[in-house]
């Protein structure tokens, strides 16, 4: 019996992921896999994510924790012959794998990435002592404490030199109209999920 | 000479109080010495920075960049916009890129921006200040003010990634780029050879994968020391945060000795161009620049 070739994934990646109409060009060449600096701690590399793409791999592609590995240093994308958008493709695979809800449970990237989405959504500027209080304390209160103690010479350090203030607790830096950065961005995400067929949650 | 005219996208972290709010303090005290007017885009926002995208898709996090594009064109029509920070700078550039190509993403935009109560044209043209400095002020002019030569000093000039790659600074080669050498130079001090130039420090991963990043941050440290750097001199934000910050976890879990003072360019002009320490935020090292602020005490 023969496999019959589907690319229903393919299809997929194109319509639904940021700079996925690239993928195809892939011509697997390796340069991305060896030119990454997290790359032996890919599962799989961007080549063979592309490879696998192709092959209609959806679930292993879309529930890997791979693309989380990408720290957006752009080596990928200048060495690429093709020229392809490796970094943005990739960003794009773990938002997409992120609002399917298929992305890793508790992949500390992912995590990460949320709790500093809505940090900055919040007042339309970084608050980077309540962004650092979330992400010690991710993984429950009494973890919270332990990486706080942990981080406290550091934390201490920072405020020492003026580069981390106590008083964001109460607020901090913000944009005056955050209620129209609020509406903004709540259409830009209307009008993504319609075009990409996700619900809204 | 009359003062060259910008709008300016300082970004989060250089905010007073956050973490690279030293950076800012030189900038202004360069930027006065070089005759340059930063007019600050009012109510800018956050870019969504490097890691916006996993929770931001693409839209929302274009639209980011697109309110402060749209802002600076009503705001402060006919200037070019300056950022210092590279991930501000690489996304700002990168949704006008964007939006050139794709009329219908400029439309979707727009469609965004107006709940905001703006429109873009997306006319402004987007600026790194080492652009500025390279290509407005040049070589020689940046040189002018110098008054005290940072002789004898030896920088690991570390460009890092996002200054570099994917835009870089026009003429400079991804793979080694010769401006931050050129830059240390010109103040009067050393460049050292490093190998490390264009390394990844972990970028916000130095968060959620600490030890992946503190591996990067370690060969980018051990290098400059085995160059005989005296400091790391570096154009980035969070260059500069992730390799001076973690140098005193990455001694504690591997025994290193690490006390490598990592200082920005602007830092290295100020004190050049005579500015003292605090002008040249040299209070906001966690490493000290005690070598920096010696020359910056001589009368």
């Amino acid at each position: 019996m023969t496999a019959t070739y589907k690319n229903d994934f393919l299809k997929e990646v194109e319509a639904n992921v940021e700079d996925g109409q690239w993928v195809k060009m892939c011509m697997q060449c390796g340069v991305c896999a060896g030119s990454c600096p997290l790359g032996p701690h890919w599962q799989h590399s961007p080549q063979k994510i592309f490879m696998m793409i192709r092959a209609g791999k959806r679930e292993e592609v879309l529930t890997s924790d791979s693309m989380w590995m990408c720290t957006s240093c752009y080596n990928c994308i200048v060495r690429c012959p093709r020229k392809l958008p490796i970094t943005h493709i990739m960003h794009g695979l773990a938002n997409y794998a992120h609002r399917l809800g298929l992305a890793p449970k508790g992949q500390p990237t992912r995590e990460i990435a949320k709790l500093f989405w809505d940090n900055i959504v919040k007042t339309g500027r970084v608050n980077e002592l309540k962004f650092s209080l979330a992400m010690y304390f991710k993984d429950g209160f009494g973890q919270g404490v332990k990486n706080a103690m942990a981080m406290q010479g550091i934390g201490l350090g920072l405020m020492k030199a003026k580069r981390l203030n106590p008083m964001e607790m109460l607020g901090g830096h913000t944009c005056k109209d955050k209620g129209g950065i609020h509406k903004m961005i709540a259409k830009a995400r209307e009008i993504e999920d319609r075009r990409k067929g996700l619900s809204g949650h | 000479m009359s003062k060259k005219q910008y709008a300016f996208y300082p970004g989060c972290s250089s905010q007073k109080g956050a973490s690279a709010s030293n950076f800012l303090t030189s900038i202004g005290v360069m930027c006065e010495k070089l005759d340059i007017q930063l007019n600050e885009i009012p109510d800018w926002n956050c870019c969504g920075a490097s890691i916006g995208y996993g929770e931001g898709g693409e839209l929302p996090r274009l639209v980011l960049s697109a309110r402060n594009l749209a802002l600076a064109e009503r705001e402060l029509p006919g200037q070019e916009m300056v950022s210092v920070c590279p991930a501000c700078w690489l996304s700002s550039r990168e949704t006008v890129d964007r939006l050139h190509e794709s009329e219908s993403l400029l439309a979707e935009t727009n469609e965004a921006l107006k709940e905001a109560g703006l429109t873009l044209k997306n006319e402004v043209k987007q600026r790194h200040m080492v652009e500025v400095l390279i290509e407005d002020i040049g070589w020689e002019g940046m040189k002018k003010p110098v008054v005290k030569p940072l002789e004898g000093l030896k920088f690991a000039g570390y460009v890092g990634c996002q200054t570099n790659r994917p835009f870089g600074i026009a003429g400079e080669s991804f793979e080694n780029p010769q401006y931050l050498d050129k830059m240390v130079e010109m103040v009067g001090a050393e460049p050292v050879k490093y190998d490390q130039k264009v390394t990844c420090c972990g970028g916000a991963l130095a968060f959620s994968e600490p030890d992946k990043s503190q591996a990067q941050i370690r060969q980018i440290v051990e290098s400059a020391y085995d160059h005989g750097a005296d400091m790391i001199v570096t154009p980035c934000q969070l260059c500069q945060a992730n390799v001076e910050i973690y140098q005193s976890e990455i001694n504690k879990k591997k025994g290193t000795k690490f006390n490598m003072p990592v200082v920005y360019y602007s830092q290295l002009m100020t004190v050049a161009y005579g500015g003292d320490a605090k002008q040249a935020g040299l209070d906001g090292q966690l490493i000290r620049a005690e070598q920096l602020e010696k020359i910056a005490s001589k009368k």
